[in-house]
């Protein structure tokens, strides 16, 4: 029957999907803030799949038990109009689910948006993140380095991302460091992450942004702070420095592998001004890192 | 651009090419045929300027199928491009118009007219009714949705389709980033359609609450008209707000307004909260219906009362107030902050309650019943395990820490279509099944009907759960292509397999429907099903007066007491039936605001103004206009009531 089929299909599919010859980026995390959304992920998907079992059975019962060809010529089914004290556990359990996963949820929530757990005392390393069609401008204002299309960052050591496009908008996703972002030509948002695992992660632009969207990928390195340190150094003494005309250039459509400057765009062509943050408490914070920065 | 620039194709391929071809040879097949069987007056006469409800859902329903066609190839499209790794067949700008084609046809013009075929087809059989409230204005909507959609069609041949999604994002959307006119056809043509609906949101609520047989009241009222009622409720909150963002939208892009830039002081986010304030409670607006036609089918095939009638219409009201209040679940990562996402994270979940209140009164409406395993019943069957899947999923991505991983991926693409495929799609054939012999008068075949159902199952499980594990491992939506490393290849292919599968069951079942034309046997009776509602009280197919006399209405399932338990549905004598008179003005309307809307999107000022003129003009018309109908008389009643079987004259 059907039914069993797709009893079937769907539990294979389960097994494959948990127990996968590898395992799924979104599940494989390698920083604090994904590991909290995998947790998520995980707790949600068997309380789901135990509210599709139990559906599953439910109708696998009713169709045994009570279809016309099993049951007596003469059978006339009942009127039932309805029955409180069912309904009310139909209706008190999935209440009782959703409160739960309510509560998980709020808690990440918080957590997400925040500097990871452990990481409250250390100073975040801050890097802006922005978008034009179709590449990644990383910019390091404390280090005073630009890249595009690569990161490098230190591991063991709270990253604050700021946010923000040059043209449509984009969303800045490292799937297993954590959850994605948009960037947006008006305001900058902030996105809190963490690496713990030293090695070489894919990033992207998850938001459509036209042609060249498939192709809007960045890599993400991350290293100790001493090989992060010897790297600052090492495009100190090599990179070039960017200019305001190079910039512009930059900006125009197109892709472009990746390239490593000395100094910021964010000298000559600063990040908009309207900030948009987990709350109004963090956003005195921010504003006191970056001009912390812009400082040295 | 320059002038001409305009009406050429961005991005010509041989595949519009040929399309352009085959739609010109098409026209003039219909043309010569017409011409050749003197079917013109017929065609005029009968369908174009028809008010009579049951031809309008007809019409509704033809387009929606057509469209269903025209959606689905655009869908094998995009899954056969991203079948293997690195595909070549489409290239970029192409594969970005036709899923953005895709989800608008779908959703707009392949979803929204099969809901509103069943509104007119059942709503007013249901409750008793000669016909809806203001049969006129139906005309108007069907014509106006008519061109909304043929505008929309005509985009790719004629100066290229909307290429930003269906979500139509701003500043993407913009003429900075999206230069040719595909936007301006979403635009424009959303906006025809969409005042075509949210008129007959506002027809089919007064019909049901003037035009109810005497008995009915509220809590009498079939499942399906309550969830009519209930979507056309949210249609009117909704639509408005949907007409608002277009036209911002609209100026914006042929006026140089700065609503939505991302310059100038304009807000791209406002579009978004726009779009989702309607966009969420669009698709309770598709989906209640579904649920209503499933409450009938299951109660009937079951044999037995639908369980918890007064908790099924309670759970609807709860999900139309709460589907106002999720909007933000759609970007939760718009940087909004922890409280803000943790409320609509909560109120978006609460909405798994009262769906999971009708799930359960669905499995116990089968629950002591005597379950028959036709097509409908089959649809409705299939429905509950897969909806469930695609509810759970959405719960999970109602979660919004969890809901940053998912955003904008496959996962999410996996969700949506597990909701409405299973919910909508299944529901429109399960109702086309069910309702067929009272709009033709012959049934489907069954044995094909169930080969249509395993094809649609199977294929939709094969060519949707894939995309849930590529989406957690990393393959984001709207992407043409992805390289081999990924190693998302094996899943996309077997997820084009499935499509394939999707495919043929459609084509099983137009099969199916010209093969019952041709081998069913006619007269099957009023009552075909053994059903328990009031639309199965009359012939099959329905007069144009639907009853001859009014019925009486004791209780919700008032055939099924008539039949069971004696009830007198008909009372007195046949009397004079008075009905409207058929108009050609909602037809030619519809052809003028085309005419607009065609010059609108491409900024052809005049020809602009004189439709506008002409769309005014028929309006004023309408207002001196005299015209108090027509009667039929009784002996051409009785005369009808015995060519149809005569049942009960
Ligand atoms: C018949 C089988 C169908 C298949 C194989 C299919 C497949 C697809 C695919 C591959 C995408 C694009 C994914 C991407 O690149 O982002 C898509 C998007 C979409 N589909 Fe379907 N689809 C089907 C039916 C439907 C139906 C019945 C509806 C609605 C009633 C629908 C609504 C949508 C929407 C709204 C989108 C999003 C478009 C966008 O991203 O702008 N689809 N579908
Ligand atoms: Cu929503
Ligand atoms: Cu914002």
């Amino acid at each position: 029957m059907k039914l069993k089929g797709a009893l079937l299909l769907l539990l294979s599919m389960l097994v494959v999907f948990l127990s996968g010859c590898e395992p799924l980026l979104v599940l494989d995390p390698k920083g604090p803030q994904a590991e909290r959304q995998a947790h998520d992920i995980m707790i949600s998907i068997w309380i789901m799949a135990f509210i599709v079992i139990v559906v599953l059975v439910l109708l696998v019962y009713m169709l045994v038990k009570y279809r016309a060809s099993k049951l007596p010529e003469d059978y006339e089914p009942p009127h039932i109009e309805g029955n409180p004290i069912l309904e009310g556990i139909l209706i008190g359990v999935p209440i009782i689910i959703v409160a739960f996963l309510s509560i998980v949820t709020v808690k990440s929530n918080y957590i997400v948006e925040n500097i990871p757990e452990g990481y409250e005392d250390q100073e975040p390393l801050v890097i802006y993140a922005s978008t034009s069609n179709w590449k990644w401008h990383f910019s390091y204002p404390e280090q005073e380095i630009e890249t595009v299309n690569y990161l490098y960052i230190p591991t063991n050591r709270p990253i604050e991302f700021k946010l923000y496009s040059f043209g449509p908008i984009t969303s800045f996703w490292i799937p297993q460091l954590g959850g994605q972002k948009y960037a947006m030509a008006d305001m900058v948002t902030t996105l809190h992450l963490a690496a713990e695992t030293p090695g070489e992660y894919t990033g992207r632009n998850a938001n459509f942004n036209g042609k060249g969207f498939a192709e809007n990928t960045f890599t993400v390195t991350a290293m100790t702070q001493t090989e992060f340190d010897e790297w600052v150094d090492e495009v100190h003494e090599t990179a070039e420095p960017l200019t305001e005309d190079e910039f512009n250039q930059l900006l125009e459509p197109g892709h472009l592998g990746r390239m490593t400057f000395t100094g910021t765009h964010l000298d000559f062509s600063p990040a908009p001004e309207h900030e948009h943050t987990a709350d109004d408490e963090m956003d005195a914070e921010h504003e006191m890192h970056s001009e912390h920065a812009a400082h040295e | 651009m320059e002038f001409f620039e305009r009406f050429a194709v961005p991005n010509p391929n041989p595949a519009i090419y040929a399309s352009m071809v085959a739609i010109v040879v098409v026209s003039l097949a219909i043309i010569f045929g017409l011409t050749y069987f003197k079917k013109w007056g017929y065609l005029w006469r009968e369908w174009l300027t028809t008010v009579d409800h049951k031809k309008i859902g007809m019409m509704y329903l033809i387009s929606a199928i057509l469209m269903l066609f025209r959606g689905g190839v655009d869908a094998l499209m995009l899954r056969a491009q991203l079948a293997v790794p690195d595909n070549k067949l489409l290239d970029p700008q192409h594969y970005n118009e036709v899923f953005s084609t895709h989800g608008i046809i779908m959703i707009i013009f392949m979803a929204m007219p099969f809901i509103f075929a069943f509104m007119n087809l059942v709503v007013p059989l249901q409750i008793g009714a000669r016909d809806v409230a203001f049969p006129r204005l139906n005309a108007i909507s069907f014509w106006l949705f008519a061109a909304g959609a043929m505008l929309f069609n005509i985009s790719f041949v004629i100066g290229g389709s909307p290429d930003a999604g269906w979500t139509s994002y701003f500043p993407l959307a913009g003429t900075e980033f999206s230069e040719s006119v595909g936007t301006n056809y979403y635009m424009i043509a959303i906006q025809i359609s969409g005042i075509g609906s949210l008129m007959t949101g506002i027809n089919m609520i007064t019909t049901i609450l003037k035009m109810r047989a005497p008995g009915m009241t509220l809590m009498k009222m079939p499942m399906f008209t309550w969830a009519s009622f209930m979507a056309c409720v949210i249609i009117i909150f909704a639509f408005p707000v949907l007409t608002i963002a277009l036209l911002m939208g609209t100026t914006d892009r042929l006026f140089a307004t700065n609503f939505f830039t991302s310059t100038n002081g304009g807000m791209d986010m406002l579009w978004a909260n726009f779009f989702w304030v309607w966009g969420h409670p669009e698709v309770y607006i598709l989906i209640l219906p579904a649920f209503g036609i499933y409450s009938e089918v299951i109660s009937t095939f079951s044999g037995r009362n639908l369980y918890g009638y007064k908790s099924m219409v309670g759970s609807m009201v709860i999900i139309s107030l709460l589907s106002f209040l999720v909007w933000t679940h759609h970007f939760f990562t718009m940087g909004q902050g922890a409280l803000t996402n943790s409320i609509f994270s909560i109120s978006t979940m609460a909405i798994a309650v009262p769906t999971g209140v009708k799930i359960f009164n669905w499995l116990l409406t089968m629950w002591k019943g005597k379950i028959r395993f036709t097509v409908p019943m089959l649809y409705s069957i299939g429905f509950i395990p897969l909806f469930t899947v695609g509810g759970v999923t959405g719960v999970m991505l109602a979660m919004s820490a969890a809901d940053y991983q998912y955003h904008n991926t496959m996962f999410l693409v996996a969700h949506f279509h597990n909701t409405i495929i299973p919910g909508v799609v299944f529901a429109m054939l399960a109702g086309l099944t069910y309702y067929w012999p009272k709009m033709f008068g012959f049934m489907l075949n069954e044995r094909i009907g169930k080969w249509g159902f395993w094809f649609l199952s199977i294929g939709f499980v094969l060519a949707f759960f894939p995309m849930y594990i590529t989406g957690l491992n990393g393959q984001a939506r709207r992407m043409y292509t992805y390289s081999e490393a990924t190693g998302f290849g094996t899943l996309n292919f077997v997820a084009f397999i499935g499509a394939g599968l999707m495919a043929i069951s459609f084509c099983i079942i137009v099969f199916n429907i010209i093969y019952s034309f041709k081998n069913s046997p006619r007269n099957v009776g009023e009552d075909p099903w053994n059903a328990r509602t009031l639309e199965w009280a009359t012939h099959n197919p329905v007069p144009e007066y639907n009853f001859a006399r009014t019925p009486h209405v004791a209780s919700s399932e008032a055939f099924w007491d008539a039949k069971k338990r004696g009830h007198e549905l008909f009372k007195g004598e046949i009397e004079e039936i008075h009905m409207p008179n058929n108009s050609g003005v909602p037809f030619i309307m519809g052809v003028i605001f085309f005419i607009a809307g065609f010059s609108f999107v491409f900024a052809l000022w005049v020809p602009a103004v004189v439709a506008l003129i002409g769309i005014f003009a028929c309006m004023v018309l309408r207002s001196f206009e005299k015209d108090d109908g027509r009667h039929i008389s009784v002996e051409e009643i009785k005369a009808t009531e015995s060519t149809y079987g005569g049942a009960h004259s």
